[in-house]
């Protein structure tokens, strides 16, 4: 695969404008959305030097830089003021930037409580196939002008246009966070338990299970001001009718951050491939079953609606059994997909108006990869 | 685009084969009330209006309007503050208030699936008895449809914290205008590749129409704690929201009223609203109990410091129902001290609300015409209300001209247009000053590729030269809608 670099817009037009088949990677944190399947004709576009923060404003609750701007950087400079974005993009300390975020569409557990990635994005710009720079959406926090191009960059890998500049809104993070680790004795029960939480009005920061060889492990992460936290936790756990003498874990302060900085870049992960699979919490019982029976390692974020698949044997495997699910899937991680060519896996719908939409923004298909 | 030439004659009689004659309109005063929608400045009337019943029916009549090349306009409500449902005077209405089936209603998983002409309360309503409601609250939501809702974009009081439509809708299934049905998302709250039923969101009709929507539900709120305070003036009523948004609090609602809107409302509504002030600032926090409580502890800190000149609490559901009626009927108060008003949303960078606010009171003054301001202070976004009275010859054109000004001042200022209303064809005239043409290309191109007929809601958010043998709508000299005299609908 030939390989180019763009540390200016310029250059990424350039590119645009005189080759086809081309595939971003700035952090290359998600492998298999940098990768062309085999036998294809592309061409490598390295983003990495596309990176720094124009505009921070901690007042107005935005921020804007430039898409190949890494993750950890953009957080640390939020932390200075108290502020956070609230989705937290999965790999970070692996150097996940925040234009692959965008195009890959990630985000991580605690997407639960105000929404992923696609809820905080206000802006961007990008090449699109004729070369031309776009700009759509906008930088302040509330806008409804024109149509929404931030949205459609979402999740569209590259295959509309390069990012070269995002526009975000980060709220205040919370000043303490403590986790809960409760045990049940089946997924079944671990799955009764977070939908009694997630119709619940408790606020809480993330929501994820973890089917375990004799049950499953409920992971409540909650938020807020330090001094009523216990008192948050033990309405939790009172409404779950947990006795809390029976608590395995409370994790406080540095352990409750490492215990979701492995869980946000996947240290639990071991396997040849990682996929992210959209659900909701009434197909986790049919799906697990079918995972496991494969070796697969699922883990399910986000009350459900988020699982990510930790997968050892082929990919065409896997997007059968998702195909059979009606579920989609996005392999992130994975050296070779073999037969299958897309990373994109199971059931896709929309594609008619996808196709539209390609014609329009990517006539000469200058980008990798059909929608 | 095609060189077939509309045929509406053949339309209407292929109509009749699909839809009784009884809910074909064609009579004039049968047309009346579709002439315009809450924008009333601009009128058109459509060559027909079709009430449709079935999903199937409106994918037939989506697929012969393709076939006759005929334009149609989607309709729920007709509350569309920026014209949003104005009919095409050569092209035909699809009403969509009777396409009201609530398809799913899944408590467990937090969703709804409904049709476009459920009304965007009775989602909530439907969710009530599960503890649960649908989050965007715009004002006419007592009336206005899912459907408009999806295709505006609508927001509400509560964006800041909540976002507006978009964040809220999960999946749409639509008939696109050339009578393809797609299905664009899903029920999960996550999904793999572009996310095309957030694209299709806020797309002002010009994609098609959508036929069924799944809503994200949330629990609903444990507590509200709200405060309301008085300033002297409405640069201090800012100033004390930016120190609430410095302090680390996330509230659902900031509001600001200034002294005229203050006024409307209290000889309106009677909402003990503090008669000497200049600026009025509602706070709502609102979540789980114990942390709202500690929250609102600090909140009044900084509400007490901020130099309010009164500052009082919601003892209760009843006090806190007062200062939001207050708030929620200021708009048709506002409505009651001139015949005619005009209302835009433009957004400004939060920290300069204020300097946004001095320019509109200059501006008020040079044009000799009241503005009232009622705002979501929380997200910059502004109502300016412009009192006029239409009866006076120029008085129309001298108030759109102040808007234009008001709209041109928060695009320099960094911010939009527009926060909820949408463009529709009021705005329209002002997308080249808010994007580069290059940008409104793009949008016309993907416009073009999805309806190369440029069948859907035509004329629309986009400028007049990107419409193919398009007509812009007459402005015309109207009073208020009569749902709005009748104070069932505001415009806010």
């Amino acid at each position: 695969m030939e390989q180019i670099t763009a540390a200016t817009v310029r250059e990424i037009q350039e590119a645009v404008r005189t080759h086809s088949g081309l595939l971003p990677k700035a952090g290359g944190t998600k492998n298999t959305l940098s990768t062309s399947a085999n036998g294809t004709q592309s061409t490598l576009l390295n983003l990495s030097e596309l990176s720094s923060i124009i505009d921070y404003q901690p007042d107005e609750y935005t921020f804007t830089a430039l898409a190949a701007t890494k993750v950890i950087e953009v957080e640390a400079a939020l932390a200075k003021n108290e502020q956070y974005l609230p989705f937290e993009p999965p790999l970070a300390q692996r150097g996940a930037t925040l234009g692959g975020t965008v195009a890959a569409g990630l985000s991580g557990s605690a997407r639960y409580r105000y929404g992923g990635v696609r809820d905080f994005l206000l802006g961007l710009r990008f090449v699109d196939g004729n070369g031309e720079l776009i700009t759509g959406g906008g930088k302040v926090v509330k806008n409804a002008a024109g149509f929404d191009l931030p949205k459609l960059m979402v999740g569209s890998l590259g295959r509309f246009g390069i990012l070269t500049e995002v526009t975000f809104k980060v709220f205040p993070a919370p000043r303490t966070f403590i986790t809960l680790l409760l045990r049940y004795d089946s997924l079944a029960a671990g799955v009764d338990a977070v939908r009694k939480l997630t119709v619940a009005p408790y606020d809480i920061e993330a929501l994820d299970l973890l089917p375990l060889d004799d049950g499953a492990q409920v992971e409540i992460r909650l938020g807020g001001i330090d001094k009523v936290l216990p008192e948050r936790a033990d309405r939790i756990l009172q409404h779950l009718a947990v006795d809390p003498a029976q608590v395995g874990l409370r994790l406080h302060g540095n352990n409750d951050a490492n215990h979701w900085q492995s869980v946000r870049n996947f240290e639990w992960a071991r396997d040849e491939y990682l996929v992210k699979v959209p659900t909701t919490p009434a197909k986790i019982a049919a799906l697990n079953e079918k995972l496991v029976a494969y070796s697969g390692t699922p883990r399910y974020c986000v009350g459900g609606n988020l699982t990510w698949v930790a997968w050892p044997n082929e990919i065409a495997i896997l997007h059968q059994l998702l195909s059979d699910a009606g579920l989609p899937g996005l392999v992130i991680i994975g050296d070779n997909l073999g037969t299958v060519t897309d990373p994109m896996i199971g059931v896709r719908t929309g594609q008619y108006f996808a196709q539209r939409i390609k014609a329009a923004l990517d006539p000469n298909e200058r980008f990798y990869g059909g929608i | 685009m095609s060189n077939q030439k509309t045929d509406p004659d053949g339309l209407l009689s292929a109509l009749a084969q699909v839809v009784p004659a009884s809910r074909i309109l064609q009579k004039s005063v049968q047309l009346a009330p579709y002439e315009s929608d809450a924008l009333t400045a601009f009128r058109a009337r459509p060559i027909g209006v079709v009430l449709a019943e079935t999903q199937e029916e409106v994918i037939e009549i989506v697929r012969l309007c393709h076939q006759y090349n005929v334009p149609f306009v989607a309709r729920g409500s007709g509350t569309s503050l920026s014209g949003g449902s104005l009919p095409i005077a050569e092209g035909i209405v699809i009403a969509l208030n009777r396409l009201n089936r609530v398809i799913r209603l899944d408590p467990d998983e937090r969703i709804a699936v409904v049709e476009p002409g459920v009304v965007n309360l009775d989602v909530s309503k439907m969710a009530t008895p599960h503890n649960l409601y649908y989050a965007p609250d715009p004002s006419s939501q007592l009336i206005c449809t899912i459907g408009g809702n999806v295709a505006f974009n609508s927001g509400g009081a509560h964006c800041l914290k909540y976002g507006m439509t978009a964040n809220h809708v999960l999946g749409i299934k639509a008939v696109l205008p050339d009578g393809e049905v797609v299905q664009l998302g899903g029920d999960s709250l996550e999904g793999v590749g572009p996310d095309l039923s957030g694209f299709f969101v806020g797309s002002e009709g010009l994609f098609g129409i959508a036929l069924e929507v799944t809503l994200r539900l949330l629990p609903k709120p444990e507590r509200y704690c709200t405060v309301l305070a008085a300033y002297d003036s409405l640069k201090a009523a800012g100033d004390a929201v930016a120190q609430v948004v410095a302090s680390s609090l996330l509230p659902g609602a900031m509001e600001i009223m200034d002294a005229l809107a203050i006024k409307a409302a209290e000889a309106s509504v009677d909402a003990g609203y503090p008669q000497d002030a200049a600026a009025l600032l509602i706070v709502e926090l609102e979540g789980e109990r114990v942390q709202v409580e500690a929250e609102f502890d600090h909140l009044l800190k900084v509400i007490h410091a901020s130099g309010a000149t009164e500052v009082r609490e919601a003892a209760d559901d009843e006090e806190r129902a007062r200062i939001w009626k207050g708030r929620k009927g200021a708009f048709s108060a506002v409505g009651r001290l001139s015949p005619d008003y005009i209302v835009q949303d433009g957004v400004v960078p939060r920290g300069r609300l204020g300097e946004a606010l001095e320019t509109i009171e200059r501006l008020s003054k040079n044009y000799g015409l009241r503005v009232a301001n009622v705002f979501h202070a929380g997200d910059g976004n502004l109502h300016p209300l412009i009192l006029y009275d239409g009866r006076e010859a120029g008085a129309l054109h001298k108030a759109e001209e102040l808007a234009g000004e008001i709209l041109q001042l928060c695009i320099e200022l960094g911010g939009s247009i527009t926060g909820e209303h949408g463009v529709g064809v009021e705005k329209r005239a002002y997308m080249p000053d808010m994007f580069e043409q290059i940008d409104l290309d793009v949008m016309g191109k993907i416009q073009r590729s999805i309806d190369p007929l440029s069948l859907a809601n035509r004329g629309k958010m986009l400028p007049p030269e990107y419409i193919p043998e398009g007509e812009a709508p007459a402005l015309m000299m109207h009073g208020a809608h009569p749902l709005e005299k009748a104070g069932i609908i505001s415009r806010e």
